[in-house]
């Protein structure tokens, strides 16, 4: 249960970090923190969640852009970076990069917790 | 202790951030910030447009006087009802800041010399380049002179406003995917900015001799100037200019006068400057055709006019399409994104084309100062103080550089002690344009837009300066129409093709052609006039037109003779004649090879290729090998003739141009420079060297046919680049036939940038497309959606229709209403 609140605390919160483009991209890592902070689990699982919450939410948000464009986009970045003209790599990847930060962030946010205890 | 893992992980997150938020180099270029660009709420993603995106909507917006409506029809082509001219401009500008920013203010840095400020050090030469160029200086002044015009002041400011407000209402995650892509802002857009733009235009059309009068005078000082007047000559055999042969034209109000010691110091050898290589040059192909066709030859009795500007093909596309209608007129055709009006189109009762008229306005002076502080020249037999104007260049993440460039009688010194290759050491070269002298700006193209008969469009174009253009009209009262303008110099012969001695006013321009004496046909017994960038008239013109390299010959030879020869002329005939692959210098050229080549002392390789080539249709279609064989036969007999001579020489020359050749085939078979100068004890004739450059050839097309490309359009490969040269953003491999001296001047790189066909019906049927789409955004289907029609030669039945029409048309999609 601590586990699933503590991804859906972290997308929620990233999501709302992201709204109108005001706030640096990597906000979420503060919030990413906090949730780890405040939901209180084991660094694997404290990683792990912060992983998934990021994953989650960027891989489903860059998927929904992604097939409204009908790949048009993803196709041509996925050349420029290069990752072989594949949407879905570039998908997973931004997945994989959103959850990275957050996984990492939540880790700290775990040994900080545990700290002050 | 958990302390020591707490802090490797803080380490290590907070590394992996800033790892994500730093642009890394990679290869010669760097990549965004990757943290930034991937994210699906601020970076790339929100590029990525819907399929089912409405271009429509409700702006509430302060800048207007009354309400606007706009109809973006299913191509994305808006048509703008203004209730005033200030509003619709301020509408062009907001839609072109909708779809095309990042172009627009891309090309103004460029024209600025403010590359390096986005993409860093790299680009610094190429800045100092258009800096020193006057780009700047140029543009504020033609902005301080156009600007006295009430009209035309109030049509950029509008114009601006509406980039602006459109900019201002951009949120952060809303910005064009390059900015994302280069890392940074847009800026705000100025009427500056569209002096700029205009001006970038004048360095593309004009700015060829930047480079060219260098070279030309490197192979003057190098061959000795009687041989080069053979190589370069400027007798064109063949030529039909643009007002026909045989005109007789009066004597000329300014007369020109070469100075006494030409011979000796001018043509002489005793200039011993040589070559700089420029970061940019404009492609030599920039040219266009342009023909109308009168009632007489057309089956509806009313005239037609066809217009294809040739130049760089790219994405974003240089041209937006856009109708404004307004109660003091209603236009239609293709404009700049970075200017407002429309640049090439009709109205009700007009339309025109434009090809560029290739003269040369551009020369170099040989400057004389006391010392390298620039501050004195000698001129007219004393010291003369220069202005000197200190520009500054931003510098991506670096401090910013300080350029010192003097300004002289004879414009800014280009090339010093501080700009400068080995070859131009110790020189100051100054740079003389017509573009610096200012002019009127946009008021020929505003004018244009609203002029109802002829009378209107000679007063529009009489205050076109610079880039000289040759100005194709029709109207519906049955006019046709065709008039060389722009301020071009009074020239005696040869001058201003190599680098001028700066010291006094003999060698200065004696003065500028009045516009009376400007090139002019109207209502032409044969019923069309046309223009392809050659030479504008024969030698009995009283005036020096430029060297003959700067006139393409063929485009204007193979229009003329169709025209000519058709009758019941319709609008589809005149799509088939735009877009016809027909090569009339091979039609020239072939016989001249076969006449000098000797068969029987070829391989059966060679045999092969040559029965390719003689069965050739001659039409530079892409299925078709023979084109492929004919240009690599021609391409391998240049070198065969040229490339000893002028390799010979450690400075870079221009080798001639083909037609010098070709009418020396033409003409006569014993030729010097056939003679190959690596073999002293041997004479080759033309014959020797025809033989050579077939076996040449004949090796690459049997390569070329090894790896499937001896078809000419695998072979050309065409191309449609974006303006960052990104290959993914860009449109590569197209299958479209064409290429130089064909009607249809598809290069690679290369060609019809905008097609227009316009038959002055009553109600008007238009045509047009363009090698790109309405939208910049490489994330939106309407990015390329013209490209497949352009390439396969289709065009798309343009609408011009008033605001009742328009509400009710099927083809309108979405309806955009400024409110104020």
């Amino acid at each position: 249960m601590k586990f699933l609140s503590a991804v859906i605390l972290t997308a929620l919160l990233a999501f709302a970090t992201g709204l109108y483009g005001v706030m640096p991209w990597w906000s979420f890592a503060i919030t990413s923190l906090i949730v780890a902070m405040a939901v209180h689990q084991k660094a694997g699982k404290a990683f792990l969640s912060g992983f998934v919450g990021l994953f989650l939410l960027w891989s489903i948000l860059a998927f929904l852009k992604d097939s409204a464009n009908e790949h048009l986009l993803a196709t041509k970045v996925a050349k420029i970076l290069p990752l072989g003209g594949s949407y879905i790599v570039l998908i997973v990847v931004t997945g994989v990069i959103g959850g990275l930060v957050a996984g990492l962030a939540a880790l700290t946010g775990s040994y900080l917790r545990q700290r002050s205890n | 202790m958990r302390i020591v893992p707490m802090l490797i992980s803080a380490i290590a997150t907070t590394g992996l951030i800033i790892v994500l938020n730093t642009q890394l180099p990679v290869g010669g270029s760097k990549t965004p910030r990757l943290g930034y660009f991937l994210s699906p709420q601020k970076g790339f993603w929100q590029n990525a447009e819907s399929a089912n995106a409405s271009h429509g909507g409700e702006i509430t917006l302060t800048g207007i006087k009354s309400k606007v409506e706009v109809f973006m029809d299913e191509r994305l082509v808006p048509h703008i009802y203004a209730e005033n001219d200030a509003d619709a401009y301020y509408a062009q500008g907001y839609l072109h800041a909708k779809y095309r920013l990042w172009q627009m203010e891309f090309q103004t840095h460029v024209a600025a010399g403010r590359l390096s400020e986005i993409v860093g050090s790299d680009r610094i030469d190429t800045d100092k380049y258009f800096r020193r160029m006057g780009m700047v200086y140029a543009a504020e002044k033609t902005m301080r002179e156009a600007s006295k015009n009430k009209e035309i002041k109030a049509a950029m400011e509008a114009y601006a406003n509406g980039v602006n407000d459109y900019i201002q209402s951009l949120e952060p995650h809303e910005i064009p995917f390059e900015y994302k892509l280069l890392d940074y802002q847009p800026e705000e857009w100025t009427p500056f900015k569209t002096y700029l733009f205009l001006m970038f235009m004048s360095y593309d059309l004009t700015g060829r001799g930047i480079t060219s009068d260098l070279q030309m005078t490197n192979a003057k000082n190098y061959f000795g100037y009687e041989d080069f007047d053979q190589l370069f000559t400027n007798v064109q055999d063949s030529l039909d200019p643009i007002i026909p042969k045989g005109t007789v034209y009066p004597s000329p109000a300014v007369p020109v006068t070469a100075p006494a010691d030409v011979d000796s110091v001018y043509l002489g050898k005793t200039n011993t400057f040589s070559n700089a290589t420029a970061p940019v040059v404009p492609d030599k192909n920039n040219g266009s055709n342009n023909w109308a066709v009168a009632g007489s030859k057309t089956k509806s009795g009313r005239p037609i006019l066809a217009n294809d500007p040739h130049l760089g093909l790219n994405l974003p596309s240089l041209w937006y399409e856009v109708q404004i209608t307004t109660p003091t007129h209603s236009t239609y055709g293709a404009s700049f994104p970075g200017s407002p009006a429309v640049i090439i189109g009709f109205n009700d009762n007009i339309a025109w084309g434009v090809t560029n008229a290739g003269r040369d306005v551009i020369d170099f002076y040989d400057m004389k100062f006391k010392d390298s502080t620039l501050e004195q020249y000698w001129y007219n037999g004393l010291w003369n103080k220069a202005d000197i104007k200190e520009e500054v260049i931003k510098v991506k993440g670096q401090p910013d550089i300080i350029d010192r460039v003097a300004y002289t009688a004879l414009g800014p010194v280009m090339y010093d002690a501080s700009y400068k290759n080995d070859n131009t050491t110790g020189k100051y070269l100054a740079v003389r344009w017509t573009a610096h002298d200012g002019g009127q700006g946009l008021q020929t193209f505003y004018e244009l837009n609203r002029a109802k008969n002829f009378n209107d469009y000679l007063n529009a174009i009489h205050k076109w300066t610079c880039p000289g253009q040759n100005f194709a009209f029709i109207s519906k009262t049955g006019d046709v129409a065709m008039k060389q303008q722009g301020a071009f110099v009074a020239r005696w012969k040869r001058q201003g093709d190599f680098i001028m001695p700066g010291e006094d006013t003999r060698y200065m321009w004696q003065g500028i052609i009045p516009n009376e004496e400007n090139p002019m046909q109207k209502n032409p017994d044969r019923g069309f006039i046309s223009s392809a960038n050659q030479k504008s008239t024969d030698d009995t013109y009283p005036y020096y037109l430029g060297a003959a390299d700067d006139f393409p010959l063929y485009r204007g030879i193979i229009i003329n003779k169709r025209l000519s020869a058709m009758s019941n002329i319709t609008p589809e005939d005149m799509q088939l004649l735009q877009t016809d692959n027909y090569n009339v210098f091979a039609e020239m050229a072939r016989p001249a090879l076969l006449k000098y080549l000797n068969e029987a002392a070829l391989d059966a390789d060679g045999k092969k290729y040559v029965s390719i080539l003689k069965s050739w249709n001659l039409r530079n279609d892409i299925g078709e090998k023979g084109a492929t064989v004919f240009r690599a036969i021609w391409d391998s007999l240049e070198t065969t003739i040229w490339k000893d001579e002028f390799e010979k020489s450690k400075r870079s020359l221009p080798w001639p141009d083909e037609p010098v050749l070709l009418e020396v085939m033409l003409r006569d078979s014993v030729y010097y420079f056939a003679d190959n100068a690596n073999t002293p004890d041997k004479t080759e004739t033309l014959y020797d060297a025809v033989l050579t450059a077939v076996q040449k050839a004949s090796a690459k097309c049997k390569a070329l046919e090894k790896d499937n490309q001896l078809e000419w359009g695998t072979f050309k490969d065409t191309r449609v680049s974006h303006l960052l040269k990104i290959d993914p953003l860009s449109r590569l491999h197209l299958p479209i036939g064409g290429g130089v001296h064909i009607i249809n001047a598809t290069t690679k790189v290369h060609g019809p940038s905008w097609r227009m066909i316009v038959h002055m019906t009553d109600e008007i049927e238009a045509y047009g497309v363009y090698p790109g789409g309405q939208s910049g955004n490489p994330g939106s289907k309407y990015y390329d959606n013209f490209v497949d029609s352009w390439a396969a030669g289709k065009y798309y039945r343009i609408l011009f229709l008033t605001k009742e029409a328009a509400a009710k048309s099927s083809q309108i999609k979405w309806r955009i209403t400024f409110n104020n």
